[in-house]
């Protein structure tokens, strides 16, 4: 997964945020019975940075980050935080080998998050995070909150209590710097006024802003916000911008976010991670992240457009839609990276493809076919009689899958139920998202679906419940992927 | 308007008048068919055999009681808008706010007139003083035990339904220690007070992961496995005949006892009984406070804080650093000394010991204190013991009660009966408990009381 973008950046000089990770991700993989949440998943967060990681609903975000912060433990994979600057290899490799968890030094210190309890990641590695459903101490004032925050210095300075019994003058000193410094947050995210509120009492917005200042009340080094800008409005989301930027500017603190809000992403983002179905599939700066056809697929390929609220991608999408149209037009596909495939592969599939062209050759002549892995599958120049089927009723065809389908010469859901693996293959890599074809099962559902029979999400697009998919009758014409 | 109204709600009056008369009857026929048996028919034995004899006027009596008060019940309390309740039911639910403002006061006041009590008693109830001192030093034991539980029930939001084992605890070390050692008062109460908090992290580690009911289930169990041990190891703990002969505690070596070299003799006053009695109560009286001041100071240090943190919400509290599993221990084993401390108190004044003083009843009194006092409220358990301890002894003098229901009429026989009833009561007007509202641990400018609404009760609730 993921060879492009490896490719690429290899290709130029490294990214900054592989020169100096904070925390740096290898082989990540989460597996939940059978179900695998995240799969060998890598990237590192720059130092410094904010770090965005996005994805459609269920691709693994909140996941990575629960193995981050330690709530989860990783199946596979390493998690290094770095304090100090410089990759500090030899010190991880050595910790890696040792059955140690952490190696600190006054040179800086690595820690290996995927072997420490969760309570020592942001104890001792630095590590703070804030939750997508707001986590507060209801029942305790915001200034409470702050305090509770600071418990590991306090209950040092408290003589682990024994002291603080017996008011020790250096835990009242201690108390009260931690009240300052409570107060330069509350006044950070202008909550003064209702530090001595409780905290379930604050509106929504207060709340998603007083968790941060929480976080941030542990003194970390990397912030995790997991969707702070769910549920704000424009303006809330604006001040979430700048106090993002205030935390990395003024306490250098990195940040690694998970975001729907695709403004808040490309407006304060340096390094923009991609997730779909628990794998990355793209990795870079918000301009690259934004113009990568993968990306665009991923977002596409979402069944419920609902989950795309996002005015870029729809924008994005508008003009993959548009492509599409121009290479119907043009009869072959285009703008299609080379760099895909490793050449070595497309010539042992070559033989393959040849025998089995003789059968049932395609209509459709794809200058390139032979490049992508497998078959490509029988196609018609004309619909047939019976007219085209509306290929959105599968589940992970879109409108613009759909049109893409369509150049190919594929029309009707029993064609699509010919397909065997090596067209699979082929499809999936010429539509430049490998194994998606399998994991949506788009032979299996069109098989029902050519009997005549009904699929779950048939029934819901039947309904008008996908605004992305069209309902039983198609329209005659193939203008724009909008209905 | 006006006209088309007053033949609506007159429409409404007939309404209610017949609703209220055809539930008042149900309630009726419902109370002769369930009375019929009971009190319409007796049997008598007659030669040859038992022979019924009917008592219509107590069962038609019966029955037109219940019908009149259900009627009126249903008239003026549950199907009118303005229930004569209501400002019954306004009183007590602004009781919080105004106990607020009150409970400083009120706590001063309680705290005077704990110190003046023995000698409050002596003076003014010289006949009855030894009976109300030691009903004081109950209550007091109860407000120790109470005040211990609610730093585990009340700040930690951890359920415990097996606190009187640490209560045992503490009583068994200290007449094992006395038996075997020869261990003096003052000797074996730090001593039992540890072992209680032991006890309590040896609790703690198998019910550090579990949450709610699985949480209350294991606690319970916990207290029924120590009294089923002190009850079966006969070798070490007597079984069932209990541990006797349990030294009574002294002043700086002074025996409370007539004679040569007792406290009376060596102040050169008249011996008295009362005096240990008195002394008993100074001794729980300065523990209780003691108590309080360590709970009081523990809320406002960080491991305090921690507590309410784990009550509100225990994933928030590991992302912010704090090791949860040492703060639960913390809570249980801390809880545990005090309740061990009581123990061994509650051993002292006794005398004697055994494993019947440590039913599952006394964890469900002092639980009931906590929560009816309202949790993680100081005062309320002062209140609640007072309450429920006081008030069941206070229901052993229900004398007057025979005039109304005869000379046969046992009162002392009814007190748990009106005691559940105060209880039912309390909790429906007050489902919080007494003292609901929460004081804030650190303060920016000024002071809010934080209403029970936005407290979470931690696990188990």
């Amino acid at each position: 997964m993921g060879s492009v973008v490896q490719n690429e950046i290899e290709s130029a000089a490294p990214a900054r945020w592989d020169q100096t990770p904070i925390l740096s991700v290898e082989h990540l993989t989460m597996r939940f019975g059978g179900l695998v949440a995240v799969n060998d998943l890598s990237f590192n967060v720059g130092r410094g940075d904010i770090t965005a990681l996005i994805g459609p609903n269920g691709a693994g975000k909140t996941t990575v980050f629960n193995c981050v912060t330690g709530f989860y433990k990783p199946t596979e994979g390493r998690t290094a935080m770095r304090h100090g600057a410089g990759l500090q290899a030899g010190a991880i490799e050595e910790v890696t080998r040792s059955d140690l968890r952490y190696k600190e030094s006054s040179q800086g210190s690595v820690y290996l998050l995927e072997r420490m309890p969760d309570f020592e990641i942001s104890q001792r590695a630095k590590v703070a995070r804030t939750f997508q459903n707001i986590r507060l101490f209801g029942g305790m004032t915001a200034l409470e909150n702050l305090l509770v925050a600071q418990h590991n210095p306090l209950m040092i300075a408290s003589l682990f209590t024994i002291g603080g019994i017996f008011g020790v003058p250096g835990y009242k000193k201690a108390e009260k710097q931690a009240i300052e410094k409570a107060k330069y947050w509350l006044e950070q995210v202008r909550l003064t006024d209702r530090a001595d509120d409780p905290a379930a009492d604050l509106p929504y917005g207060a709340q998603r802003r007083l968790e941060i200042a929480r976080a941030m009340c542990t003194d970390p080094l990397l912030l995790c916000l997991d969707e702070p800008a769910a549920g704000l409005n424009p303006r809330e989301s604006h001040e979430l911008n700048e106090l993002l930027q205030f935390i990395r500017e003024t306490h250098g603190t990195s940040i690694l976010l998970i975001e729907h809000d695709m403004g808040v992403v490309m407006e304060i983002s340096d390094h923009v991670i991609v997730l779909d179905y628990g794998v990355k599939i793209s990795d870079g700066d918000a301009l690259h992240v934004k113009s990568d056809p993968r990306v665009i697929a991923a977002y596409l390929g979402v069944d419920d457009e609902a989950e795309i609220d996002v005015p870029e991608i729809k924008h994005d999408l508008e003009e993959v839609v548009e492509e599409a149209e121009e290479l119907a037009a043009a009869d072959r596909p285009k703008a299609k990276p080379k760099k895909t495939r490793p050449a070595a592969k497309a010539s042992a599939d070559k033989p393959v493809a040849k025998k089995a062209e003789a059968p049932a050759a395609s209509e459709i002549k794809i200058k390139n076919a032979a490049d992508f892995p497998g078959r490509q599958p029988h196609g018609t120049k004309k619909p047939g009689p019976a007219g085209p089927d509306s290929l959105t009723r599968i589940k992970g065809i879109g409108p613009a899958n759909e049109k893409k389908l369509n150049t190919l010469g594929i029309w009707r859901f029993d064609q699509i139920a010919a397909w065997k693996a090596p067209e699979v293959d082929w499809v999936g890599a010429w539509l430049a998202f490998p194994g998606r074809i399998q994991r949506e099962q788009w032979v299996k559902q069109a098989k029902t679906l050519a009997k005549g029979r009904e699929t779950a999400f048939s029934k819901r697009v039947d309904k008008g419940e996908v605004p992305t998919s069209k309902t039983r009758k198609p329209r005659s014409g193939g203008k724009g992927g909008k209905p | 308007m006006a006209t088309r109204s007053v033949p609506l709600s007159s429409a409404r009056d007939d309404d209610r008048l017949a609703n209220s008369l055809r539930d008042a009857a149900i309630a009726a026929l419902m109370v002769f068919a369930l009375g019929f048996f009971f009190l319409g028919v007796r049997t008598d034995i007659a030669p040859g055999g038992l022979a019924l004899t009917f008592r219509w006027g107590l069962l038609f009596s019966a029955v037109a009681i219940v019908f009149a008060g259900r009627l009126l019940l249903n008239l003026f309390v549950f199907k009118t808008s303005t229930p004569v309740t209501s400002r019954l039911a306004d009183t007590f639910s602004g009781a919080g706010s105004s106990f607020a403002g009150l409970g400083k006061w009120l706590a001063r006041a309680l705290l005077i007139f704990a110190i003046v009590l023995p000698f409050f008693f002596t003076y003014f109830f010289p006949s009855k003083d030894r009976q109300y001192i030691d009903l004081a030093i109950l209550i007091m034991t109860y407000i120790m035990l109470g005040w211990g539980l609610n730093i585990v029930v009340g700040l930690a939001g951890l359920l415990d339904l097996g606190y009187v084992a640490f209560y045992a605890v503490g009583a068994y070390s200290f007449a094992l220690l006395a038996q075997n050692f020869g261990f003096g008062f003052w000797m074996a109460l730090p001593l039992a007070g540890l072992l209680a908090a032991f006890w309590g992290v040896i609790l703690g580690f198998p019910v550090l992961r579990l949450r709610g009911d699985y949480l209350a289930i294991v606690t319970l169990a916990f207290g029924e496995i120590i009294r089923v041990v002190l009850l079966n190891w006969y070798e070490f703990t007597n079984g069932p005949d209990g541990i006797s002969g349990i030294p009574r505690p002294t002043l700086f070596g002074l025996e409370f006892s007539r004679g040569e070299g007792g406290f009376a003799d060596f102040f050169g006053i008249p011996y008295d009984s009362i005096h240990r009695f008195i002394y008993l109560y100074y001794i729980i009286f300065v523990l209780a406070i003691i108590t309080n001041l360590v709970t009081i100071r523990l809320r406002k240090l960080p491991v305090g804080r921690a507590w309410e943190a784990l009550r509100e919400d225990e994933i928030a509290c590991r992302s912010l650093g704090i090791n949860t599993t040492n703060t639960k221990l913390t809570a249980f084993s801390i809880g545990a000394m005090f309740g061990g401390f009581a123990g061994s108190f509650f051993a002292t004044r006794q005398g004697f010991i055994s494993p019947e003083s440590f039913t599952f009843l006394e964890s469900a009194i002092i639980l009931a204190i906590v929560v009816l006092g309202g949790l993680g409220s100081q005062i309320g358990v002062v209140i609640a013991s007072v309450v429920m301890i006081g008030g069941i002894e206070m229901l052993r003098n229900l004398g007057f009660l025979q005039h109304v229901f005869g000379d046969g009429f046992d009162p002392t026989q009814y007190r748990m009966l009106i005691f559940g009833l105060a209880m039912v009561l309390i909790m429906v007007w007050r489902p919080r408990g007494l003292i609901t509202t929460r004081e804030p641990t650190a303060v920016l400018k000024e002071k809010k009381r934080i209403g029970a609404d936005m407290v979470a009760q931690g696990e188990g609730h």
